[in-house]
């Protein structure tokens, strides 16, 4: 009777308790999301296929939209969605502007329930790579052949930017439709280089000895997000190493070819951005800093020159200072006589939007892209974001008031069809992980050019040779 | 009698038990069977491939690097942690030097100070050190610059030579006040007559913490070394804000955060919860050592 039951101690209790609360945290945590199996037909609703209705879209069908709400905010989608209703008022439209895009919408792929569109972007994207792999994504051939909104003798490819489908093309099929066009390149304040007497220089030395003249000034030349983003100064490398040796040295790398790396361009390219790392041309401290924080410091004035995309100047409106008037300038050359010309830009197509293979109204998902490539919708987001869509000059040579968008646009002309990207880092997301810590290591100074082009080819080389990983090719 | 004792005990557990094992021992289950997928985690199918994550695992540098970093947080966070806990808990209880059993001055409000920190959710408690460490207009090497050791400045989270050590200070920053006040209630239980006898037979107050209060105090600082342990090998959140890639040259990653970022980041399901696998099994063998390695010593009863 007084004997103590033995095995319900508040000690034992207490030791179920910590392995438990483990349990729940590690493995546990990943199973939960895998419970929902089921792998539900997808009927797609089908209506009449008419002139203005080329998909034959349900005309009464709902529509699932989910769109990332980042830097462009989810305005624009709702007038996007405003001008679907108006064509088809019968269809019932839900409207979702989210930041985690891949911890919302997994369980739905993985139940066969996906949204009709997605606005696949953000820190929080579903690796494009993953889902086309996994066969989750319909093609749109039929949306670029399809007739464009403003004109039915044009079809909705015609009135696309060159070669800004390539990020989404995996072997030769179109997966997504990336609707704003980002210009990659050096940003500086023309209010700063005009106060210097300073000049956008043409040649990479050019660069190098305005940097030793923006230092001697007391400003740091350069500034980088190493913790985050230290992968927006790969940008200027791979278009040094393009404008050196064409398009070609790129391609090679995106298709894993064996020393696509160590190809002659490519290390001249990576000594020129190492030589910048090793002449200290980096605002003290860039290594720890994240996008944000480097970012800010650029429109500080504390560092002259930073190098992103197009989307800067919308990024940070609220911080810059009046006055600053953000300008373009393009990654001058290493040579003068490169297989590219000196206009040439590293363009990239992004806010990718996808509609699902399981899609309930996959039909309706196609006919909303095809609306938001109308001129309307195009030159809509372009007032509203300052940014450029992949609609051919849906708002002409007007630059809305702004020096960047104004200095964007005369770039984007003068590089005409000269427009290239490389897309191994949404194919192989181990590649792009390896690829930024490396490109870290190399403008932190901690290893050279040849060690970072050695480690990033034979990361390369093990992708190209593991069979679990589904390869690509342009 | 006490068969009728087992019964009630039984359904009175019932509903619980049957809630931990749907919520709790079900995903743990399940855990182990998706490790031997390649899922990628966005199809209903799972292909099955066997202990193939498992030898991907052994062959893989950046793993056993993980892994090295937590088996560094292992050592470091629990030991620095109780024995900065136990300092601060003796100061604060029996520390004082007026002769009766009682704590330093303004032990009261220290308490408070110490506990500060535990009450921060962790994602604020990063946040707050991302600003301490801005290598630009950071507190720390402001700091340091304005009481003339500028030399002593770092990039304290973009240089792999401190990256991890800066990570390891936040977490025992986080994490000492509610040991101190962990060890603070185990002293307080600790008759008072035992600390006046040292003090007549003349024991300092060195003597008195090393010979009488840590030996009385076992039991919690065990509880506690399981406790940070567990803690040294999940630091997630922290990790996850500070040093979102794994830190400069991976010199950050551990297990908890290279699970995510392959799962999430890299869409490997399979594989991220075989990481999850060793994880839960390298928890399970170091609760068992800690609770065996005491097991035989007899506790001291008062």
């Amino acid at each position: 009777m007084n004997a103590q039951p033995p095995s319900f101690s508040r000690r034992s209790l207490l030791r179920a308790t910590a392995v438990a609360a483990f349990a729940v945290s590690g493995s546990g945590l990943l199973a939960a999301c895998a419970s929902a199996d089921g792998d539900a037909e997808s009927g797609s609703a089908k209506g009449k296929v008419s002139a203005t209705n080329p998909f034959g879209i349900d005309e009464s069908a709902a529509l699932d939209v989910v769109v990332f709400k980042g830097g462009y905010s989810d305005e624009y989608a709702r007038f996007d969605e405003k001008l679907y209703s108006k064509k088809y008022p019968k269809a019932k439209i839900s409207h979702s502007g989210i930041t985690e895009i891949q911890t919302e919408l997994q369980p739905r792929f993985v139940a066969g329930d996906p949204p009709d569109v997605i606005d696949n972007s953000g820190a929080k994207k579903i690796a494009m790579g993953t889902l086309v792999a996994e066969g989750q994504l319909a093609e749109l051939a039929d949306l670029l052949k399809a007739p464009s909104v403003d004109d039915p003798d044009t079809t909705v490819e015609d009135t696309l930017l060159p070669s800004t489908l390539d990020v989404t093309t995996f072997d030769g099929k179109v997966m997504g439709l990336p609707y704003v066009f980002t210009v990659n390149g050096f940003w500086y304040s023309q209010t700063l280089f005009d106060k210097h007497g300073w000049t956008w220089p043409t040649t990479w030395d050019g660069l190098t000895e305005l940097a030793a003249k923006i230092k001697k000034a007391g400003i740091a030349p350069f500034a980088y997000g190493g913790t985050t983003a230290p992968d927006y100064f790969f940008s200027p490398l791979m278009a040094l190493a393009a404008k050196q040796g064409g398009v070609d040295v790129i391609k090679a790398i995106d298709n894993l070819e064996a020393k696509a790396w160590q190809a002659e361009p490519v290390k001249a390219a990576a000594e020129a951005i190492a030589g910048l790392a090793s002449s200290g041309y980096f605002l003290k401290g860039s290594e720890g800093l994240d996008h944000t924080q480097a970012q800010t410091a650029w429109v500080q004035g504390k560092a002259a020159l930073y190098h992103a995309g197009s989307y800067v100047e919308n990024e940070m409106k609220a911080i810059t200072p009046d006055g600053f008037d953000m300008v373009f300038g393009p990654v001058p050359p290493l040579t003068a006589d490169g297989a590219l010309p000196q206009s040439a830009l590293h363009a990239v197509a992004g806010e990718i939007f996808v509609v699902p293979a399981k899609a309930k109204n996959l039909r309706g998902g196609k006919e909303f892209l095809r609306i938001m490539l109308s001129k309307e919708a195009a030159s809509n987001f372009t007032e509203t974001t300052h940014a450029l869509t992949i609609v051919k000059g849906a708002t002409g040579d007007n630059d809305l008031g702004s020096t960047a968008l104004g200095s964007v646009l005369k770039a984007v002309t003068a590089a005409g069809d000269d427009l290239f990207n490389y897309r191994f880092m949404s194919w192989y997301a181990d590649l792009a992980t390896t690829l930024k810590s490396e490109v870290a290591n190399l403008l932190a100074g901690r290893i050279d050019a040849a060690e970072f082009l050695s480690t990033m080819q034979a990361k390369a080389d093990d992708i190209a040779a593991d069979p679990s990983i589904t390869k690509f090719k342009i | 009698m006490n068969h009728g004792k087992t019964r009630i005990i039984l359904l009175f557990l019932a509903l619980p038990l049957a809630l931990y094992g749907a919520l709790v021992v079900s995903p743990y289950a399940q855990a182990f069977s998706i490790a031997l997928t390649s899922w990628s985690g966005f199809t209903a199918d799972k292909p099955f491939v066997g202990l193939d994550n498992f030898q991907r695992l052994f062959q893989d540098p950046e793993f056993w690097q993980a892994l090295g970093h937590n088996g560094l947080l292992l050592l470091v966070v629990p030991l620095v942690t109780i024995a900065l806990g136990l300092f601060f808990a003796a100061m604060l209880n029996v520390g004082g030097s007026d002769g009766k059993v009682a704590g330093v001055r303004g032990s009261a409000l220290y308490r408070r100070v110490y506990f500060l920190p535990h009450i921060l959710p962790v994602v604020i408690t990063a946040i707050l050190w991302q600003f301490i460490y801005n290598p630009q207009i950071g507190l720390l090497n402001g700091g340091l610059d304005a009481i003339g050791l500028g030399g002593l400045a770092h990039t304290w989270l973009g240089d792999p030579a401190v990256a991890l050590w800066s990570l390891i200070a936040v977490m025992v920053w986080a994490g000492v006040g509610f040991y101190v006040v962990l060890f603070s209630a185990a002293m307080q239980s600790i008759p008072k007559d035992i600390f006046e006898a040292a003090d007549l037979d003349g024991a300092g107050r060195f003597q008195t913490l090393t010979r009488i209060t840590l030996p009385l105090l076992r039991e919690s600082v065990q509880v506690a070394w399981v406790y940070l342990g567990i803690h040294a090998l999940d630091a997630f959140a922290l990790f996850m804000v500070l040093t979102p890639t794994g830190g400069p040259d991976n010199s950050t990653m551990v297990l908890s955060q290279y699970l995510y970022l392959s799962a999430f980041g890299n869409g490997k399901f399979g594989y991220a919860t075989a990481i999850g696998v060793m994880l839960s099994l390298l928890s399970l063998l170091l609760t068992a050592l800690t609770f065996r390695g005491s097991r035989d010593k007899n506790t001291i009863e008062f």
